[in-house]
């Protein structure tokens, strides 16, 4: 059984595709040798700034022989079909064999495919992935039209086991496989040849290349924290950093360096940006001062000087760079500390999106949004309003133009420096949260209140001018916006109808060039469409209202070209989406959600929730189970009456009527049920509701066993419907059953 | 391993006579204001079509924003760029390169030399290519890139662009901590002159006028007047009249192109230019650099049949 090494040696290949590549590479070569009809024990897959290598242990020599018979034409039948098959079986006619069938005489092809030698394939596979390979970004160079990520030089492909080693022969573009590699490139340029995978690890530490991207990190980590720890410092963690440092190099040499004096008065978290964006340096902080007082550089060479040249050159950058950063904090201090009203001018001439006005008009509507969201949230209008002006300043700051990565935090430090309330300081930061599903929520309400209404004023904003996510597409984010909004409200219980609110910001923003500000309040607005009849046009119900709102401004609006009960209908159904996914990864099924969402009040999440939980936990036990069985088939029977008789049976079921006993005990469960359920509905305590609802389930059963609906007598048969729809109304007003699966 | 140089002057010097060596036509400046060596037509256009070519020159380039008025360490708006640019790229094109911080006094085994991912991208021009920033000791000293399209043509062979930003290289190399106080040529003359005798006046002057004085409307025009001579000229059959011969005029096609581009970098300087325009512009000056690369392919130096 031989090993089999592969290596492709290249220019330097950008360091965060390199993981994927090596995978990518063990991944699409064992395929095609598996395909091939070869195996392997194990296989193990290696990257460095300049090589993806493969090792596979344990392959098969040769693949077998494969015959196999394949069933033609019958004898006789037309040229064309037998043609047709010798092709596709690869065949000449005179190796056809003839013989008998059930129908008379067939043609049978033998297909003989001979076992084939390992090298061959594996020739065969790798050109293939390497003509193929799936690089993010991929270049030509010279006058050749292969294709790799950046000029590929060389390949190793030896075959090796007890016997000895041998080159698998390979050609591609010129580039003609070996059994030799290098070193690192200063350190240990020489060509030298390599026998097996063992070897060649060997041979390259030796010419300094750690093989191992896990080693190469391990190696940075360990010293890194050791030449902190011995001046009592620590070196802060950075994961991601860490593996791309590790892919930068091939001979990680650790080198701790100093911060110069005049700048550990900067914020720790422009320190940190700042060597990470730059100059791929690790922060060292000192515990005792919380401050960033060095960086650790990882260089690829180990010099004469044990690298103090090297240090030297990246201390003297990187005091260029933070003399830059020093720079704009200091210039951005004097603004902060003057009211910051400058960088709030300057708002007035960024544009948010061509269609949505300046960032400065989107401020002045999420200002007015969250002042009217703060009281459901527990804030106070006056502060959120003031917070909400305030939150996006940091914008126009240097330093955020110059790391836009620090926006927010930035602007934390400015209101504090400005001497703003420590509240509105914390919402600069936090109402951009949460930006992923795992990001912490803020809690603090003001900065809720303020988070909800720029994440609000987002979406109400590109929903109305149709700016919707479409697919995979969606390039302002809105989905994670739309979630953001759901984990606000719902992690923080707090209650907040959003219909209201939505109209109003698309009304607002739909009417922005001719109206002005409109004095609407979202309470009024979802009144009118709460009040309006059920079924009526939310377009006709929300522009009958503006219409009334409107003084000499009606005449220049066409009011009919609004859609904004429409918009803000298929808004709260996005919202409704996302809630689902977001519940279904809590393990909440969509047919549960989709039997709240039918209900009224359905645009306050958190009650919709609520609902939903209690009707998951009824229908986990069996009584719920069953319920909904006794509820679907009193509800098929009514329907089918009633499309029958073409009536409704809606009310008049009277116990004097019944006249078996699970009747009358189904006429006194149902009094007992909707005694317990009405109140419970009105606190909006569901599981109440639900457990009573869930009750019914013996009495209902009973009566389906016991009971004939389609009496003969019509008194009997109609009072026995209009049971039914008891059963159908408590049930309704719970949840809508009718959407829940089974 | 060569001694270290001396100057600003002894390093571009050094280049030219290690790439000249190394087989380039050393070539001189080209005499239009342009943001970067790539501008050169001995790049841009070079870039394109079958014909080999190795060319290297410095380059003065103009980026109008980053004026500082000479009081910047490194950022000046007028430097320049030291620019090669082979084709086919050799294979040890790599190599080359090292072989020439070597000569310019960078010794390999005592600094720290890495090739760091960087796409590079022209949206003026059209173009993008892959390859590395060249970090020394954590410096970016170099661009090196593998251009893959110019003006919208598929570069076929591909061409090695190197481009050395001289100001901070030199400075590194010598040991100087602002630009002005940089010897410009041997410390040890007669007269000897730093890198300030010679440019800080005249960065105080054009930081000045960038900013501040330049008239847009006058600019804008010219924008506009660019922008159509460049077309008229490419509009203009092929044949020529007068000599009955075919010529295609790309040359001057593109110099009418690299008008627009500087001019478009000083209403931009002027901060007249806004987010959304800023687009609308680049487009324009895209478009410019798309036509004429097409006119060049049909040259003779474009590879076009005589």
């Amino acid at each position: 059984m031989p090993d089999l090494l592969i290596e492709l040696f290249s220019e330097e290949i950008p360091a965060r595709m390199q993981a994927r590549a090596a995978d990518d590479l063990r991944k699409l070569v064992t395929d095609g040798l598996v395909e091939a009809g070869l195996t392997y024990a194990g296989a193990a897959a290696f990257s460095t700034p300049r090589r993806l290598t493969l090792s596979i242990d344990g392959l098969t020599a040769e693949s077998q022989a494969v015959r196999e018979e394949r069933k033609g034409p019958k004898v006789g039948a037309p040229d064309k079909a037998i043609e047709g098959f010798l092709r596709g079986a690869g065949v000449a006619r005179e190796d056809l064999e003839v013989r008998d069938d059930k129908k008379g005489q067939v043609y049978f092809a033998i297909i003989e495919k001979p076992g084939r030698m390992a090298a061959d394939i594996i020739a065969e596979v790798l050109e293939k992935v390497i003509r193929n390979f799936p690089w993010p970004k991929s270049m030509r160079w010279g006058d050749g039209p292969l294709k790799w990520v950046r000029p590929l030089h060389s390949i190793l492909c030896i075959l090796s086991d007890e016997a000895g080693t041998e080159v698998v022969p390979l050609d591609v573009d010129g580039i003609v496989s070996g059994n030799t590699t290098q070193g690192h490139r200063f350190l240990a340029p020489d060509t030298f040849t390599v026998v097996n995978f063992d070897d060649y690890e060997a041979k390259l530490k030796r010419a300094n290349v750690v093989l191992r991207a896990d080693e190469r990190a391990e190696a940075i980590w360990h010293d890194a924290t050791h030449q902190a720890f011995a001046m009592g410092l620590e070196v802060v963690e950075d994961r991601g950093l860490l593996t791309e440092v590790a892919g930068l190099v091939e001979w990680p040499v650790v080198l701790l360096g100093q911060i110069d004096d005049a700048f550990l008065g900067l914020p720790p978290e422009v320190l940190q940006t700042s060597m990470k964006e730059h100059q791929k340096f690790f922060s060292v902080r000192n515990n005792v001062t919380g401050r960033i007082e060095r960086f650790v550089t990882v260089a690829n060479m180990e010099t004469a000087d044990t690298g103090a040249t090297i240090l030297a050159g990246n201390q003297k950058v990187l005091s260029a760079r933070l003399a830059d950063a020093k720079f704009f904090w200091e210039n951005d201090l004097r603004v902060a500390k003057a009211g910051m009203q400058p960088w709030l001018d300057s708002l007035a001439n960024v544009t948010f999106h061509n269609k949505l006005g300046s960032q400065k008009e989107r401020i002045e509507r999420i200002a007015a949004l969250a002042r009217e969201i703060a009281p459901s949230v527990g804030a106070d209008p006056d502060l959120a309003e003031q917070a909400a002006r305030i939150a996006k300043a940091d914008l126009s700051s240097e330093m955020v133009y110059e790391f836009p990565e620090l926006q927010g935090l930035m602007g934390r430090y400015y209101a504090a420096e400005a001497g703003l309330d420590a509240q509105i300081a914390a919402v600069c930061e936090e109402h951009y949260s949460p930006l992923g599903p795992s990001d912490d929520v803020p809690t603090a309400p003001v900065s809720v209140a303020v988070a909800l209404a720029d994440k609000i004023d987002t979406l109400t904003g590109f929903w109305a001018i149709d700016e919707k996510p479409t697919g995979s597409k969606d390039p302002f984010a809105l989905r994670r916006a739309a979630l953001g909004v759901i984990r606000l409200v719902l992690e923080n219980d707090f209650r907040l109808e959003l219909t209201g609110n939505l109209i109003k910001q698309i009304t607002i923003i739909e009417l922005s060039e001719t109206v002005g500000r409109l004095q609407l309040t979202a309470k009024e607005l979802r009144d009118a469409l709460q009040t309006a009849d059920v079924g009526l046009d939310p377009d006709k119900v929300v522009k009958d209202f503006i219409l009334r709102r409107l003084g000499k401004e009606r005449d220049a609006i066409d009011v009919n070209s609004l859609t904004t009960g429409a918009k803000s209908v298929n808004l709260l159904s996005f919202f409704h989406d996302r809630l689902k996914v977001f519940l279904r990864d809590k393990g909440i099924r969509h047919d549960i959600i989709d039997a709240c969402i039918a209900m009224p009040g359905n645009d306050d999440l958190t009650l919709l929730v609520k609902r939903a939980e209690a009707l998951a936990a009824t229908l986990a036990t069996d009584d719920g189970e069953n319920l909904i069985q006794g509820f679907k088939r009193a509800n098929n029977i009514l329907t089918q009456a009633e499309e029958k008789d073409g009536v409704e049976y809606s009310y008049g079921a009277d116990i004097k009527f019944a006249e078996d006993a699970a009747e009358k005990a189904l006429f006194a469960a149902l009094d007992a049920a909707n005694a317990k359920i009405t109140p419970a509905m009105e606190a909006q305590d569901f599981s109440t509701a639900m457990h009573a609802m869930a009750a019914l389930r013996a009495p209902i059963d009973a009566f389906f066993t016991d009971v004939q609906v389609n009496a003969d007598s019509a008194l009997l048969r109609r009072n026995r419907l209009n049971l039914l729809s008891r059963i159908r109304n408590i049930c309704l007003s719970v949840a809508d059953l009718t959407k829940i699966d089974g | 391993m060569a001694d270290k140089p001396r100057s600003f002057q002894e390093i571009i010097l050094r280049l030219q006579t290690y790439w000249a060596a190394k087989g380039c036509a050393i070539l001189q400046p080209y005499d239009m204001e342009v943001g970067a060596g790539t501008f050169h037509p001995a790049t841009t256009l070079r870039a394109l079509g079958s014909k080999p070519w190795a060319a290297a020159y410095v380059q003065p380039s103009r980026r109008p924003t980053d004026g500082r008025y000479g009081e910047n360490p490194n950022r000046l708006q007028h430097y320049y760029q030291y620019q090669v640019l082979i084709k086919p790229s050799p294979p040890d094109l790599q190599d080359l390169y090292l072989g020439s911080l070597d000569a310019i006094g960078i010794d390999a085994s005592m600094h720290d030399i890495r090739f760091v991912e960087d796409d590079w991208e022209s949206p003026t021009l059209g173009a993008w290519g892959l390859g590395w920033e060249v970090w020394c000791d954590g410096m970016e000293v170099s661009q090196f890139t593998y251009f893959q399209q110019v003006g919208g043509h598929d570069c076929k062979p591909v061409s090695g662009e190197l481009t050395y930003g001289l100001e901070r290289l030199a400075m590194y190399v010598l040991g100087v901590d602002h630009v002005m106080e940089m010897p410009f040529n041997d410390p040890q003359t007669p007269i000897p002159l730093t890198y300030g005798d010679i440019f800080k006046q005249t960065e105080q002057e054009y930081s000045r006028w960038n900013f501040d004085v330049a008239d847009t409307e006058v600019l804008l025009q010219h924008f506009v007047d660019a922008e159509a001579e460049c077309q008229r000229i490419l509009d203009a059959p092929a044949e020529d009249p007068k000599t009955g011969s075919k010529i295609i005029m790309a040359h001057p096609a593109y110099d009418q192109c690299i008008k627009a581009s500087h001019v478009f970098n000083l209403l931009d300087a002027r901060g007249v230019i806004s987010v959304t325009e800023r687009q609308a512009y680049i487009g324009r000056v895209r478009a410019l650099a798309k036509a004429c690369a097409d006119a060049f392919v049909q040259t003779e130096a474009g590879g076009a049949a005589a």
